[in-house]
C-alpha cells in the first residue's frame, strides 16, 4: 500500500482551535439575533441576549475566547486510508498546548486523582478524538468546544421512565427531553441547542447525542418522522419560559437534533447533550496533493 | 439601573430588588470550588488558622469585608512585564458552591455572589440575614466581561491552577443582574415553578 506523505498539521489545528474558541458560527449568531428580535422590550431575556451578541462580535474581533470555558475539545476527524492517525493525534495535542499558551483555551484539563491542573489542555484521554476513515481522499476535521456548565446538565435517561410516563417510543422520547430542558433551567446557559439520541448502550448513546450538535441549526433531519419530532420539541421546549440565562422569556432553545441507533432489546436509552448558546463548532479539510497541502476553513 | 462600588453597605444591598441591573466598581475576587473547599476547612470550619494561611487569611478578610466573590474561573495571560490580564473572564455555575457559600458570606461580611444559574434556599436566607444579593452575570458573555477588569492586583492559590485560583481584580462597571435579593425573592424560583407547571401542562 502507498503510504502517504504526512504533512506537519500542528499550525492548522491551531488556527482550527482559535476559530473554534473566538468566532462563533454564523446560524449560530443569526439565531441569537433573531431570538433577540422576538423578546419584550425592557425584558432581561432581551438584554441578555443582546450582551450576548456584543460579546461574539467583540471575541470575534480581537480573537479571545467566547467563554473562558473552552471546555472538553471534541475532534471528530474523518481520513483517507493510509494516513496516520497516531501522527495526527500527536499534532492535535501539540495544537491544544500551543492554542493554550496563546489564551485561545483556557487550561482545562485536571488529573482527577491529585486535582492538578496540567496546564495545556493534554491529559489521559484529553483532548477527546474520535477518528473514523472515509472513502473520500482527503482530511475534514470537526471540532467542538463543550464547556463543563451545560455538560453538567446534560443527561440520559432509561425508558420506559414510570415518573414521566415516558414509554419505549417518540412519545416518551418527547416526555423525557422536555424533563431534561425543565431541570437544566438556566445552569446551562440557555438559549441551548440539544443533541438527542435515542438507542445505543449508554457510552455510544451519549456519544451520538454529541454528534448532533455538529449539525447545522437550519439542517433537516431526512427521516421525516425525527424531523416532526425535532420541530415540535423545538416549539414546546420554548413555551417552558425559561429564557436566556433562565431569567424567564421566550427563548430557551436554538435548536434540537434527533439522531438513532440500534438498540438492545433490554434497553432503550434516551441521551440528551444540552449545548450552551456558544456552541463553538469549527470545521477544517485538508487536501493532500503528494508535496502540495491545502487547507481550507468553514 | 444601579451603580454600585464596594464596600457596598448594608443600605444599598437592601435597596436592591430582584430583577435591577447593577453596575459593579472597585476591587473583588474570584472563586469557584476549589477555593471555597478551602476557606471552609481552613478558616471558616478550623479550629484554629494554620500558621502558613495566616497571611492568606487576613488579606482575604480585609478584601472581602462588604464586598463581593466571583464565581468564575478566567483565561488569563501572563503578560511580557510579569503581570496578568484577563482575557475572558465569564461567571461559571454557581449551585455547586451552595454547601458552602452561607458560611462564605457570613464568615467574611460578604454583600454579595456574582455567578450563573442562581443558588438555593440556604443561600437565598444568608443573603436575608447579612444582608447581601445574588449577582447574576451573562454566562459565556467572557470577553466582554474581561474587558471590565481593569486591573489584575494579584493572585493567590494559583497552585489551585488558573480557573481555580483566586484572582484579585478591579472591576469597572461589571454588568449584572440581581437575581436573588435581600428580601427573600429569588427569580430562579419564580422561573423554575412556572416552567415546572408549563411542563406539567405539556407532559398531560
Amino acid at each position: 500500500m502507498e503510504k502517504i506523505k504526512q504533512p506537519d498539521l500542528t499550525d492548522a489545528f491551531t488556527e482550527l482551535i482559535r476559530r473554534a474558541a473566538t468566532d462563533l458560527p454564523a446560524d449560530m449568531e443569526k439565531a441569537l439575533a433573531d431570538a433577540k428580535g422576538r423578546e419584550d422590550d425592557g425584558s432581561a431575556a432581551k438584554s441578555t441576549l443582546e450582551t450576548i451578541l456584543n460579546n461574539v462580535k467583540l471575541a470575534r474581533k480581537n480573537a479571545t475566547p467566547i467563554c473562558q470555558d473552552t471546555g472538553t475539545p471534541i475532534f471528530e476527524i474523518r481520513y483517507p486510508l493510509g494516513v496516520s492517525t497516531r501522527v495526527l493525534a500527536d499534532q492535535i495535542r501539540k495544537a491544544a498546548a500551543t492554542a493554550t499558551e496563546r489564551a485561545y483555551l483556557r487550561p482545562n484539563a485536571v488529573d482527577s486523582l491529585t486535582g492538578k491542573n496540567s496546564g495545556d489542555n493534554t491529559g489521559v484521554d484529553f483532548p477527546t478524538m474520535h477518528f473514523h476513515e472515509w472513502d473520500e481522499d482527503y482530511i475534514q476535521v470537526d471540532l467542538l468546544l463543550k464547556g463543563g456548565g451545560c455538560e453538567n446538565v446534560s443527561t440520559q435517561y432509561k425508558l420506559p421512565d414510570g415518573g414521566l410516563k415516558a414509554g419505549r417510543d417518540l412519545e416518551g422520547v418527547r416526555r423525557v427531553v422536555l424533563d431534561a430542558v425543565h431541570q437544566a433551567q438556566g445552569k446551562g446557559c440557555a438559549p441551548a441547542v440539544l443533541g438527542v439520541a435515542v438507542g445505543g448502550d449508554r457510552g455510544s448513546s451519549y456519544l451520538k447525542s454529541k454528534e448532533q450538535l455538529f449539525r447545522k441549526l437550519e439542517d433537516t433531519n431526512p427521516d421525516a418522522q425525527l424531523a416532526d419530532l425535532e420541530d415540535r420539541l423545538y416549539e414546546e421546549t420554548n413555551e417552558l419560559g425559561i429564557g436566556p440565562m433562565g431569567f424567564g422569556g421566550k427563548t430557551s432553545v436554538l435548536g434540537v437534533k434527533v439522531g438513532v441507533q440500534h438498540r438492545l432489546p433490554a434497553s432503550y436509552f434516551v441521551s440528551v447533550a444540552y449545548m450552551c448558546w456558544a456552541n463553538r463548532r469549527a470545521r477544517m479539510t485538508i487536501q493532500l496533493n503528494g508535496e502540495e497541502v491545502e487547507v481550507n476553513y468553514a | 439601573m444601579h451603580r454600585l462600588t464596594v464596600p457596598i453597605s448594608d443600605e444599598e444591598i437592601r435597596d436592591l430588588h430582584a430583577g435591577d441591573t447593577v453596575y459593579l466598581n472597585g476591587v473583588i475576587v474570584t472563586g469557584r470550588d476549589a477555593a471555597h473547599k478551602f476557606m471552609i476547612e481552613h478558616f471558616v470550619k478550623a479550629d484554629a488558622i494554620a500558621a502558613e494561611d495566616q497571611e492568606l487569611h487576613d488579606e482575604l478578610k480585609r478584601l472581602l469585608d462588604g464586598s463581593v466573590i466571583y464565581h468564575c474561573g478566567p483565561v488569563v495571560q501572563k503578560l511580557d512585564n510579569g503581570s496578568w490580564k484577563f482575557v475572558a473572564a465569564g461567571p461559571t455555575t454557581s449551585i455547586r458552591e451552595e454547601v458552602y457559600q452561607a458560611d462564605v458570606i457570613n464568615y467574611f461580611n460578604l454583600k454579595g455572589v456574582i455567578g450563573k444559574g442562581g443558588m438555593g434556599a440556604n443561600t437565598l436566607k444568608a443573603c436575608q440575614e447579612q444582608p447581601a444579593v445574588y449577582f447574576h452575570a451573562i454566562g459565556g458573555a467572557a470577553s466582554l466581561i474581561a474587558q471590565s477588569v481593569t486591573e489584575v492586583k494579584t493572585v493567590h492559590k494559583l497552585e489551585f491552577g488558573v480557573p481555580e485560583a483566586m484572582w484579585v481584580i478591579e472591576v469597572e462597571d461589571f454588568p449584572v443582574v440581581v437575581t436573588m435579593d435581600s428580601h427573600g425573592v429569588s427569580i430562579h424560583e419564580k422561573v423554575e415553578a412556572q416552567s415546572k407547571a408549563k411542563l406539567a401542562e405539556l407532559l398531560a
